[in-house]
């Protein structure tokens, strides 16, 4: 179970404003977190990841405290064991496709299977900027998954991979999902765009 | 003109390429860690440290060489106190040619490898924290491998920048053979006696020196940006 509730103040346009969101989710629930551009979804992710410090708040999963601003408790990002797929993919330009997967995981086995589910098999000594957009968020989903996470983040993870791919590693990525009985919050605008996938909803406005 | 080489002293020119080489090799490893420190946020402590290793750039070498010789010379302060304790002085030595030139060049090492590491997006780093890797192992495996171009940029500035140091050398250095005496110290004082041979073949050595490594630089960093498939 994954407890949260923040408090993080947020920069806009038109001002300061307070993002303020409590939720429960269930382990091995996959969760839809839907909302407006700059609705604050992305920074609510981060800050469950550790990369963003909240104001106020408190963060606890499986009975673990990672973050209670209240008596200074703050687990750094290394230590939460979170897979984390960012909007922008965050590739490392330096490393192949499966260098990317090595610097996760000295798993071999592992590393093979995630590579054909992700069907870059094929593409393993190629560098970020010699895929398409669609493999390189393939590669950055996959990364996220070679640390087999307790908890997985994604932001806008399917935006760029056609419909055909998507439902296919929709798919595989749900039975790995099982297996591992991983936790999920995924961010998308689009509201349907993951019907079938999620069985709960935040909606954050 | 011909020249003959056989007379010629090539101290200076090894003197050179020595003082060049050591500063960049000390200021890589100071450099590259006050440049990550320094890209990463701002504050007023960190404005301020970034103009004190920016000013080298304005102030007049001859300026900077002054205060370093007022504040290591054996007779006052800092100086006097080093001599007594350690047994080292920095005025008139080759020690003192080091520490002005790592002063002197430290803008020209963490200037381009600051803004590389502030170019890279932020998520690189997120991305490999949450893989459970350290910032040192960020910073070895993610960072410094993406900022290849610019961190050999800021090298061989700092090499030619040393080749090419003049009044703050001369402030602190001097003129003493095979101590102080670099190549472009040799340049001037054989103007001043009218031997522009030398004069000639000191210049010669270090614009050829100087344009191999900056066309160097050029190459390679076109050919990092026309990488093939690896």
């Amino acid at each position: 179970m994954i407890s949260v509730d923040i408090e993080k103040k947020l920069k806009t346009y038109s001002g300061q404003r307070v993002l303020k969101i409590a939720g429960q989710f269930p382990a091995g629930s996959i969760t839809k977190v839907y909302g407006p551009s700059g609705a604050g979804k992305t920074t609510f992710l981060k800050i469950i990841a550790g990369f963003i410090k909240p104001e106020k708040g408190e963060i606890t999963v499986n009975q673990t405290c990672w973050l209670d601003t209240g008596s200074g408790i703050f687990m750094p990002p290394q230590k939460r064991g979170v897979g984390f797929v960012f909007q922008d993919y965050a590739l490392f330009p330096n490393m192949t496709v499966k260098e990317h997967l090595e610097y996760a995981t000295n798993d071999a086995a592992w590393i093979e299977r995630l590579l054909i589910i992700g069907k870059l098999e094929t593409l393993t000594q190629h560098k970020p900027e010699h895929l398409s957009g669609g493999q390189q968020q393939r590669l950055a989903i996959l990364r996220a998954m070679a640390i087999k996470p307790n908890l997985l983040l994604m932001d806008e993870p399917f935006s760029a991979i056609d419909a055909e791919m998507k439902l296919k590693l929709i798919g595989e990525l749900r039975k790995l999902f099982d297996e591992l009985k991983t936790t999920v919050l995924i961010v998308s605008h689009n509201q349907q765009e993951l019907d079938g996938l999620t069985n709960l909803e935040i909606i954050i406005s | 003109m011909i020249i003959n080489l056989s007379l010629m002293d090539f101290n200076p020119i090894w003197l050179t390429l020595k003082l060049a080489g050591i500063t960049t090799v000390l200021l890589l490893a100071v450099g590259l860690p006050v440049a990550w420190w320094l890209s990463k946020g701002r504050s007023i402590f960190k404005i301020i440290l970034e103009a004190i290793i920016t000013m080298p750039l304005v102030l007049p070498p001859s300026v900077l060489g002054f205060y370093l010789l007022l504040a290591f010379s054996p007779q006052h302060g800092v100086g006097k106190w080093l001599q007594q304790v350690f047994n080292i002085q920095f005025v008139f030595s080759f020690q003192g040619l080091v520490l002005a030139s790592v002063i002197y060049s430290m803008p020209f090492m963490i200037g381009p490898i600051k803004s590389a590491l502030q170019q890279l997006p932020v998520s690189l780093s997120q991305a490999s924290y949450s893989m459970g890797k350290s910032k040192w192992q960020t910073f070895l495996y993610v960072l410094l491998p993406n900022i290849k171009p610019s961190l050999l940029t800021a090298i061989v500035l700092t090499f030619a920048h040393t080749l090419g140091e003049f009044g703050v050398v001369l402030m602190i250095g001097g003129n003493i053979p095979n101590v102080t005496r670099v190549a472009s110290i040799a340049v001037y004082d054989s103007v001043e006696q009218m031997d522009y041979h030398s004069a000639n073949v000191y210049s010669l050595i270090l614009f050829a020196i100087t344009f191999i490594m900056v066309v160097g630089v050029f190459v390679f960093n076109k050919y990092q940006l026309k990488s093939p498939l690896e």
